[in-house]
């Protein structure tokens, strides 16, 4: 039968068959569970009951929970301090990097490092060197010049920064490394018609290579963004003592669903905090593209 | 065989960078390698402290006065690091290998075939780009439970045997094969499996290593679901595994950082080797990802 199909309708047959296990894959285990996470938002489980409706009372429930709204001002701190942060670091150290020849590669081999690390080792390391004197090293550091320690991860005003910045250190190289591809993909002609004209380098930089960049700046805004609404790892191992510590002053978002589904058990509420997380990434992202890519 | 990625080279190459050494270019350079060598303090500590004895750990001193191996033989003769690395090895690998052949023949499909439903197709699974994992684990950790996959490496693999972002990566660069090649395979009388397999894949291997790179760092480090899908101390991967040695009461430091030391070292060591494949691969990936 296959014999006497055309050669299109073969290549049909043969484009389906490729396909069909990963279909099925996308549609089980991608499709349905996201459907099914918007129907537990609408009902009441606590995983051993039965699931009975529930309306918009999760939803409800969500807005009346003041650990919510603290929840929701840390995941946008994070997301607020981080990116930018994040962004001019890394574009300062591509533009001076990529003005270098010594070493050129040793030197962005020691940004990338960080990259290839794990979270939650790192989370670790990081929380050994914010502890008090005379175990954290920071402390350690700090009493060598007489300064008086910092509490870093007890305080409810510094635990955010401090679990930050493994999260922005980590993540630093491989936007050095997509800043410096960027900046590399500008044509020099652009670099040599300046030169011509004896324009200075700031001219240069905010009239030719920062208005070029821009594909590369959307990509590195969106992508990092994403990164900081849904930090978990950073803040759970630095903070297993009292996830989310001192006093929600840490916890995002992410914990929170984490929280309220495997140790409150509280699935239909978790499930209106995930589709929460969801529309707050899908507008983020659209505002950003729309922000960044018009005008 | 023909390179079909030389701008990612290209774009490795330093261009602008002028030969001359005055002073600004070396104050540059001075202050470059001072951050150069803050960015990887950390890791730095990390590796020093797990080699150094109980009564030096909380000296600053990078370089340990005895170094000793006795946190890693404590920590390994305890066993469950052990097997949290062969748990993490046989996940990580096995995903890997599941992302190439998927990925790459969803891809090669998507890209080289014309066939009803192939728009559709596309845009369902770049859509699932948009689809947050955290919003998965509620129902994927309801499915395993009914399935019985809850601790198993089976529950802890599924949901990634396949990514859209390798399918995405894997068609942009199956774009660059020739369609003449494959129509040359098929009059020679290849079947269409054949062809994917023997004429186009060689074609992208340094997309498929990229790919590689990720899938296997992205598992190797995952924590959220791990952590969800496994109870029993024998199932955990590593950061689950050193999550929970870190936590426990009394722990000392140096034998946690020795924990997060053999977790981190394996892809240090990798990259190392690797170094310029694997930053060509960020490269690739931004770029056409």
């Amino acid at each position: 039968m296959y014999r006497n199909l055309t050669i299109r309708q073969k290549q049909i047959v043969w484009a389906w068959a490729f396909l069909a296990l990963p279909v099925l894959f996308y549609t089980v285990i991608r499709f349905y569970p996201t459907g099914n996470a918007i129907l537990i938002s609408f009902q009441n489980w606590n995983l051993l009951g039965s699931r009975t409706w529930a309306g918009l009372e999760n939803y409800q429930k969500l807005w009346n929970d003041p650990v919510f709204w603290k929840v929701f001002k840390n995941t946008f701190v994070y997301l607020l301090l981080g990116t930018p942060i994040s962004l001019v670091l890394s574009f300062v150290i591509a533009y001076h990097l990529d003005k270098l020849r010594f070493m050129h590669g040793f030197l962005r081999m020691l940004y990338f490092l960080p990259f290839m690390t794990s979270a939650v080792a790192m989370a670790w390391v990081w929380r050994w060197f914010y502890q008090d004197v005379p175990i954290g090293l920071f402390n350690n550091i700090l009493a060598g010049f007489g300064i008086p320690q910092i509490a870093f991860l007890q305080s409810t005003t510094n635990a955010l920064p401090a679990v930050l910045a493994p999260a922005v250190w980590a993540g630093l190289g491989f936007q050095v490394i997509i800043f410096m591809a960027g900046l590399r993909a500008i044509p020099t002609s652009y670099y040599e018609a300046a030169k011509i004209d004896g324009v200075g380098w700031f001219t240069v930089l905010t009239q030719i290579t920062l208005p070029l960049l821009r594909p590369t700046i959307v990509f590195i805004v969106v992508f990092s963004s994403i990164g900081f609404l849904r930090i978990f790892d950073h803040v759970f191992n630095m903070t297993t003592n009292n996830p989310g510590g001192p006093l929600n002053a840490t916890k995002p978002l992410v914990l929170m669903i984490y929280d309220t589904a495997f140790n409150g058990f509280d699935m239909g509420y978790a499930a209106a905090q995930t589709v929460v997380l969801f529309t707050i990434l899908l507008v983020v992202s659209l505002i950003q593209l729309r922000l960044l890519r018009s005008n | 065989m023909t390179d079909i990625t030389p701008t990612a080279d290209a774009l490795l190459m330093p261009k602008s960078a002028p030969r001359t050494r005055n002073m600004g270019q070396i104050i540059r350079w001075l202050l470059l390698f001072i951050g150069g060598i803050i960015m990887v303090m950390p890791i730095a500590y990390m590796i020093s402290t797990s080699l150094k004895w109980p009564h030096e750990v909380y000296n600053v001193n990078l370089i340990p006065d005895e170094p000793t191996i006795e946190n890693y033989t404590y920590v390994l003769e305890d066993g469950r690091f052990y097997w949290w690395f062969v748990n993490s090895i046989i996940i990580a690998t096995i995903t890997t290998i599941c992302n190439l052949l998927f990925d790459s023949l969803v891809g090669y499909t998507l890209c080289k075939f014309r066939f009803p439903g192939r728009t559709i197709v596309f845009i369902a699974i770049l859509s699932t780009l948009m689809i947050p994992t955290e919003m998965l684990v509620i129902p994927w950790y309801l499915m395993s439970q009914s399935f019985g996959w809850l601790d198993s490496y089976w529950g802890i693999m599924f949901p990634g045997l396949m990514t859209a972002f390798g399918t995405f990566l894997m068609k942009q660069f199956f774009e660059s094969v020739p369609d003449d090649f494959i129509e040359a395979a098929r009059i020679d009388g290849l079947n269409e499996l054949q062809i994917w397999w023997t004429v186009a894949m060689p074609l992208v291997k340094p997309a498929l290593a990229a790919l590689a790179i990720f899938v296997f760092l992205g598992n190797w480090t995952a924590f959220l679901w791990p952590l969800i899908v496994t109870n029993s101390v024998d199932m955990y991967t590593i950061p689950v595994g050193l999550s929970g040695f870190g936590d426990e009461a009394d722990v000392a430091w140096e034998l946690i950082m020795t924990g997060a030391a053999i977790s981190t070292i394996p892809t240090l060591v990798v990259f190392l080797i690797f170094q310029r494949f694997i930053i060509r691969g960020v490269v690739m990936a931004g770029l056409k990802g």
